[in-house]
């Protein structure tokens, strides 16, 4: 009846009819933005400009490097992800108008932001009050501590940095006397504060607590108050660029006591400025600021690999530990969507139940009563020595 | 008149001891720590003279306070940076041209912001020189970014030392500059024709180019030398303070401070005003335990304003109407 050359141009075109509709299934259901699904729309107010513009504007790169990755895939399940993206100048008030404007006007399912703990405090109450989910990259202990329903965060806290700070002093150099010397702007005194009401815990005793202001650039006069005390060690809580005048001041002074700084100058900028007076600071970090601290072959380190590779590629430069809180803030927000879709309540609830999501800074895991995602285990000690960073175990 | 001139000796005197007053004790109660405090407030000090003596220039000239000066300062240290730094060419030569382009900025905004208020209050003109500031300030963001950069000391940075304080070698650099800046500018302002046809013509307009001073030249002049010495000043100071795009605002406020507290348009008075200023902000930082020793700068443009407007070593304007 049939011949076998009809038979097999049959069989042929089953084949090819097979393949092109597995195809097209592949094409339809996971790799690409489907153009007529609505857009979701997330908002991040970020300091672009002003004192925390270094943070902001690496958790920017990072975030737009997110977002398009997302998009050249499938998005979040088809629906293509916009982040509108909002300077605070770093300012609070302007942090303030800048999450209410991108809730009434912009219509924004979820917010990003911000950079800084002053600033993202003044975001809060407009997030609980109009039950928005928010995810801030500052590590200001107050912002979860009470816990607010819709507020989570990225970054290690201040809190967890002073426990790898508190313990390294106690079990590592095993001193009993520091000295403080802190910013005065919000992060360095409620550092040094906190420093100052756990200290007693670990048997160690503050013998000096000083502080400088935030453009300040010659602090000789209170390291030589600090040089007189009995300090073994010197605690400097704050950001570039005072922590590298410091560092400067302290060589200036011969003064040998070991410096430890504080997760704020975990970047390659304090290594630039300070020169080779930063040799020897040691400072709590996350672990993607050295991925070989992380276990070979884990998830994590697959993740934070290719973040390295790609942001180099795009960027010219290495990410910095803030570059890692802008990710995972997008990277956490987009996960609960892919549940909760745009829903508010139906997000805050799918963010709040994250459990074990990589991300750059670590493994996230939320709670009800939980809304840091981290913890001291993610933290590792850092210590500068020829203008590279090495594990301090 | 006499019964003014003895109150105003007094408070002269009275400020001078109580500078001295506070200086002794800290010498006799802490010794060598006292000391570094004072060498290290003479150089934050001799940093605030060279941005006072800006001030001074452009308000001795014209009667505007510039409070876009801070931000020549910072123009100077970026573009150091960008042409030396990044650019690798040789130090000196990068100074020359970062002041020159500097230079150029000054006198070009004179020109278009400044020139066609020339009818205007002074006010009017003060006002845009605040717009100056923030539009350079934005200018600078944009081309640079917004991180500190950092800008290698002239001659090193092995500490000095003596009588038990220690100082870096670009504090001598600082000094040194801040010495010449003063005598070139007081030699310009008090012996030379130019200099002092530029003091005639804010003195009066009117008079002044009756015999030929033209009001109009000597803006375009004092503007092309505030900005040259703001530059210069910017990249001295650079190595100790690090350059960045926003640098400009404190060093502007600290400066018209010291410019206000020695005296607005006294050359020796904006020197004495930033090394008072910078000294007691230095031992407030070293008794006072807290980082709040900007207050200090802004308690004594308070009371200086309040108690003696002519500063330390101005003179006391009647102007009669």
């Amino acid at each position: 009846m049939f011949k076998k050359s009809t038979i097999g141009l049959l069989i042929a075109c089953v084949c090819l009819l097979v393949a092109v509709s597995i195809g097209a299934v592949g094409c339809g259901s996971g790799n690409k933005v489907d153009a007529s699904k609505s857009v979701y729309k997330i908002g991040a107010v970020l300091s672009l400009t002003g004192p925390a513009a270094p943070l902001g504007t690496s958790e920017q790169k990072a975030l737009t490097m997110f977002q398009d990755e997302l998009n050249s895939g499938a998005g979040v399940d088809g629906h293509k992800v916009e982040f509108v993206i909002v300077d605070d100048q770093s300012v609070p008030e302007q942090a303030k108008a800048a999450i209410t404007k991108l809730i009434n006007q912009e219509g924004v399912s979820a917010v990003i932001g911000t950079s800084s703990t002053g600033a993202t405090l003044a975001m809060v109450p407009v997030a609980q009050q109009n039950k928005i989910p928010m995810i801030c990259c500052a590590a200001g202990t107050a912002i979860t501590d009470p816990v607010k329903s819709y507020v989570f965060r990225t970054p290690p806290t201040d809190r967890m940095a002073i426990t790898k700070v508190l313990e390294y002093l106690k079990n590592k150099l095993k001193v009993s006397k520091i000295a403080i010397l802190h910013d005065s702007n919000a992060f360095g005194t409620g550092g040094a504060d906190e420093l100052a009401a756990r200290a007693p815990k670990y048997g160690i005793q503050i013998v000096a607590n000083e502080s400088y202001g935030s453009t300040d650039t010659d602090m000789t006069p209170q390291l030589t108050k600090i040089k007189v005390t009995p300090a073994q060690a010197l605690v400097v809580w704050g950001t570039n660029p005072g922590p590298a005048s410091i560092a400067k001041n302290m060589q200036q002074l011969s003064i040998t006591i070991p410096y430890i700084g504080s997760h704020g100058i975990a970047n390659q900028k304090f290594i630039e400025l300070a020169g080779p007076a930063a040799n020897g600071v040691v400072l709590p970090a996350g672990r993607m600021l050295i991925p070989a601290s992380i276990p070979a072959n884990s998830e994590w380190r697959k993740l934070v690999d290719t973040f390295y590779t790609n942001f180099k590629a795009k960027y010219q430069s290495n990410p910095d530990t803030f570059a890692g809180h802008g990710y995972d803030a997008g990277l956490l927000i987009t996960d609960a969507m892919k549940t909760a879709g745009t829903d508010k309540t139906k997000l805050q609830e799918a963010i709040q139940s994250t459990n074990g999501v990589v991300g750059i800074d670590g493994v996230f895991t939320y709670s009800p009563s939980n809304h840091d995602g981290l913890t001291t285990s993610d933290l590792i000690m850092i210590k500068i020595q020829n203008g590279t960073w090495t594990e301090e175990k | 008149m006499g019964r003014a001139d003895d109150r105003q000796r007094i408070l002269l005197i009275s400020s001078a001891i109580f500078i001295v007053l506070v200086i002794t004790l800290t010498l006799s109660l802490k010794r060598s720590t006292g000391f570094q405090w004072i060498l290290s407030g003479l150089t934050v000090g001799s940093i605030y003279a060279l941005i006072a003596m800006g001030f001074s220039v452009i308000y001795s000239s014209t009667r505007v306070i510039n409070f876009a000066q801070g931000e020549f300062s910072m123009l100077g240290g970026m573009l150091m940076y960008s042409i030396s730094v990044k650019g690798g060419v040789p130090p000196w030569i990068g100074f020359i041209l970062s002041v020159l382009i500097v230079t150029l900025v000054g006198a070009g905004l004179e020109r278009v912001a400044i020139h066609p208020l020339k009818e205007q209050s002074v006010i009017a003109v003060i006002i845009v020189t605040i717009g100056l500031a923030i539009f350079l300030r934005a200018l600078a963001k944009w081309i640079w970014g917004t991180d500190p950069v950092k800008i290698a000391s002239f001659s090193g940075d092995k500490p000095l030392r003596f009588l038990g304080a220690s100082i870096v070698p670009q504090s001598f650099w600082v000094f040194g500059f801040t010495v010449i800046a003063v005598v070139l500018v007081f030699i310009f302002f008090n012996r030379t024709l130019v200099g002092k046809g530029i003091r005639a013509a804010a003195m009066n307009k009117d008079a002044a180019s009756l015999v030929g001073v033209s009001s109009s030249t000597s803006s375009l002049l004092a503007w092309t030398i505030a900005a040259a010495l703001g530059a210069s000043a910017g990249i001295v100071i650079a190595p100790i303070n690090f350059a960045a795009y926003n640098v400009g605002i404190m060093l502007g406020l600290k400066g018209f401070t010291a410019a206000v507290l020695g005296g607005l348009g006294s050359f020796p008075g904006a020197v004495a005003g930033g090394l008072v200023l910078g000294v007691l902000e230095m031992i407030t930082a070293g008794v006072v335990p807290s980082g709040y020793k900007d207050a200090v700068a802004f308690v004594i443009l308070i009371l200086v304003l309040l108690i003696r407007p002519q500063g330390l070593l101005g003179k006391s304007e009647d102007v009669k109407v």
